[in-house]
């Protein structure tokens, strides 16, 4: 098999949620002793980046972009030991903490958000759902963070979220993590209210967001 | 006179009703429920079920599922606040109540969607209670205008005091349980009295998939020891927080509400419980929970068939639209759900007056529904055949200027046989200009007024109303309110 057939079918795994595929390859990338950052770039992400497109135009659904997500989440969990062995640093986009905010067991949009952000190249440290503010920020203090980021799912957890912030400045963490929020109740205003620094609609537009703050 | 048949629907077979019973039970014995409630474990472990202390996990089994079905009452009469007007719940009757818990009142003047405060409780209490198709009340909305902790207490005093209508309702925290049951006891006069008549049902919903949370658990049991009847709302999102299949979420929806009905028979035996839901499809685009969705109301009709097979009275949200206002989406997804509802027989119907999934309350969509629940009863009392011979005599001697209109019979029979709705426009259509081309919504928002001005709202007697605000203000007391907000309403 040429590169090109190589890097082709990995996208098409990706794109058709094959996640034996997905791993297969990475192994198999591996085992040849591939540039595992050329196959991550060419092959992985243009994956990904295609169930987004697919997303967008209305062809792809839920199940089809957390089922990809997932295949993407599986063969980077087999790729990373090995670069983190050969000492390449896996170009990171950034360190995520997730959750949703406490008082509020809605998890599935935080979870698509959480799969499709570790997707992308962030590594993502998921606390759950029902998560209190003080473990979010202790979180991300630990694994030092660079962005936190709230789900509320009812109008009356999201205030979660605008304490959150008041906690930060508090302890007088306010800006050191950048801290997005989303959530069917949430929007722009909401967030701009509560001084966070982003808010994103959904898990793709999500990706964007969380780059545009972890560039800054 | 030949018996007049009852329209029924029906989706399943028998046959897939008992595969689906058949892995219902497995799944309760072999993987169990989870039950985060302390005193619920301890009434499983003591009747012999394997209880997991740690992970909170209980396997019940057929046996015991089975004697539990045999104490369930198979019907529950509930009464009003007087006491003297009774509702069969059972069989295939069927009666509608507005659907609850909203977020959101439709404002009658600017048709947004905004907060509600205690008036606008009162005037959706008071016009419930002038619907007469609409049998029962419920506390479908949160008043924001007392503190968060008191909201479900708080909204069953204003339906106790601004309707006679039996009520449903249910708990948002522990301890809301006794002064709403204190408050129930108040109307009637005793315990015992209250646990006679019932007047209130009690909503709980297990946690999808297979769970019963401290909060739920323990209202099946306060419910249960009190003769409180309760509701079981299992609500799974299709491929989200249950199967994607159907069948497969009509197995979760049979596992979460007979563990929820053995809970209540342990903590009472004898005690009433309702087979209900608020299953929904979830939509794979938008991440939304339709409630207008068809195949939404294919899960009600056939898990409420699945209750009847049990022998049980039974619940499901029915009858809403997921549409923002009160446009032909709003319509139409009401008018298909309350039909088949009514046509499946469920005895509790919750649903009237709901937009934006179940987040918004509107008076308007409320009166309107209140039609559509009319035309739904009228269809289910069937076709009689009224007269023996039925038409024989009509047309012995009939002749070319025979008509219709100046028989007798046609006066003896048009009002039984036909239904004269309120709100529908029938004008010809130089009438409907004539009185202003008005759409079904803008005939709705002056039927709201009208009918809150006509009925005068029905009070409690004064002793009654004492006891009610003492035990109301007692609890907004212990919850750091100094006093209710000031009601202004006649």
């Amino acid at each position: 098999m040429s590169n090109e057939e190589f890097l082709n079918a990995i996208k098409k795994a990706i794109v058709e949620g094959n996640k034996e595929k997905a791993v297969e390859l990475a192994q198999r990338a591996i085992a040849e002793k591939m540039d595992l950052n050329a196959v991550i770039e060419k092959g992985y992400i243009p994956g990904i980046q295609k169930v987004g497109q697919l997303w967008e135009e209305g062809e792809y659904f839920l199940p089809e972009l957390i089922t990809s997500a997932e295949c993407m989440k599986a063969a980077m969990e087999i790729m990373q030991p090995e670069l983190e062995k050969s000492q390449i640093q896996m170009r990171s986009a950034g360190t995520v903490v997730i959750g949703t905010v406490e008082g509020d067991i809605h998890d599935i949009g935080k979870n698509l958000v959480s799969s499709i952000l570790s997707a992308n190249g962030f590594d993502v440290v998921d606390l759950g759902a029902d998560v209190k503010l003080e473990t979010f920020i202790e979180k991300a203090e630990e694994v030092n963070a660079d962005l936190i980021c709230l789900s509320a799912l009812l109008t009356t957890t999201m205030t979660g979220q605008k304490r959150l912030i008041e906690l930060l400045k508090e302890k007088g963490l306010y800006g050191r993590y950048k801290v997005m929020v989303g959530g069917a109740p949430v929007n722009q205003k909401w967030a701009d209210d509560i001084g966070a620094d982003g808010y994103s609609e959904n898990a793709l537009t999500a990706v964007g967001a969380a780059k545009k703050l972890t560039a800054t | 006179m030949i018996q007049t048949h009852r329209p029924k629907l029906e989706l399943l077979s028998n046959e897939l009703i008992q595969k689906i019973l058949e892995e219902a039970y497995i799944i309760l014995e072999n993987q169990g429920v989870y039950i985060e409630n302390e005193e619920a474990l301890n009434l499983f472990r003591e009747s012999g079920m394997k209880v997991d202390k740690a992970s909170q996990r209980v396997q019940i089994t057929a046996q015991l599922v089975e004697d539990s079905l045999s104490s369930t009452p198979p019907s529950i009469k509930m009464h009003d606040r007087t006491g003297e007007i009774e509702y069969f719940l059972g069989g295939d009757d069927v009666h509608f109540d507005p659907g609850s818990s909203t977020v959101t009142i439709m404002d009658s003047e600017t048709q947004q969607e905004r907060k509600a405060v205690t008036n606008d409780l009162i005037r959706f209490t008071h016009l419930t209670d002038c619907l007469e198709f609409l049998h029962f009340q419920s506390t479908g909305i949160i008043s924001t205008d007392v503190t968060e902790s008191v909201s479900d207490s708080y909204r069953l005093y204003i339906g106790l005091l601004y309707s006679k209508k039996p009520i449903v309702t249910g708990t948002f925290r522990i301890e809301g349980f006794e002064p709403m049951h204190r408050m129930l006891v108040a109307v009637r006069g005793s315990e015992q009295k209250l646990a006679e008549k019932p007047l209130a049902i009690f909503d709980a919903c297990p946690s999808p998939p297979l769970k019963w949370s401290n909060l739920t658990a323990q209202s099946l049991i306060d419910s249960a020891r009190a003769g409180i009847p309760s509701e079981l709302i299992s609500m799974g999102m299709t491929g989200a927080t249950s199967p994607i299949t159907i069948a497969g979420t009509l197995v979760q929806h049979v596992v979460e509400n007979l563990s929820g009905l053995v809970i209540c028979q342990l903590a009472q035996r004898g005690s009433p419980v309702i087979f209900g839901g608020c299953p929904l499809s979830f939509d794979m685009r938008r991440g939304t929970t339709p409630i207008g969705a068809i195949e939404t109301m294919m899960i009600d009709s056939a898990y409420v068939q699945i209750g009847k097979h049990l022998g049980l009275p039974t619940h499901s949200y029915m009858g809403m639209s997921d549409a923002k206002i009160n446009d032909a989406q709003g319509g139409f997804e009401t008018g298909i759900g309350v039909v088949l509802a009514a046509l499946s027989g469920v005895n509790v119907i919750s649903g009237a007056g709901i937009l934006d999934f179940i987040r918004c309350q509107s008076l308007e969509k409320l009166v309107i529904d209140n039609e559509i629940c009319g035309m739904a009863y009228r269809l289910i009392k069937g076709i009689d055949q009224r007269d023996d011979p039925i038409a024989l005599g009509l047309f012995k001697h009939f002749t070319t200027d025979t008509q219709f209109l100046s028989l007798p019979h046609t006066r003896k029979w048009y009002r039984e046989e036909y239904t004269f709705p309120r709100l529908i426009d029938r004008d010809p259509y130089d009438i409907w200009v004539s009185k202003g081309r008005k759409s079904i919504t803008t005939r709705a928002k002056e039927e709201v007024e009208n009918l809150l001005q006509k009925n005068p709202p029905s009070l409690p007697d004064k002793e009654t109303q004492k006891s009610l605000r003492e035990i109301m203000l007692s609890d907004a007391r212990k919850n750091g309110m100094s006093s209710l907000p000031e009601i202004d309403y006649l």
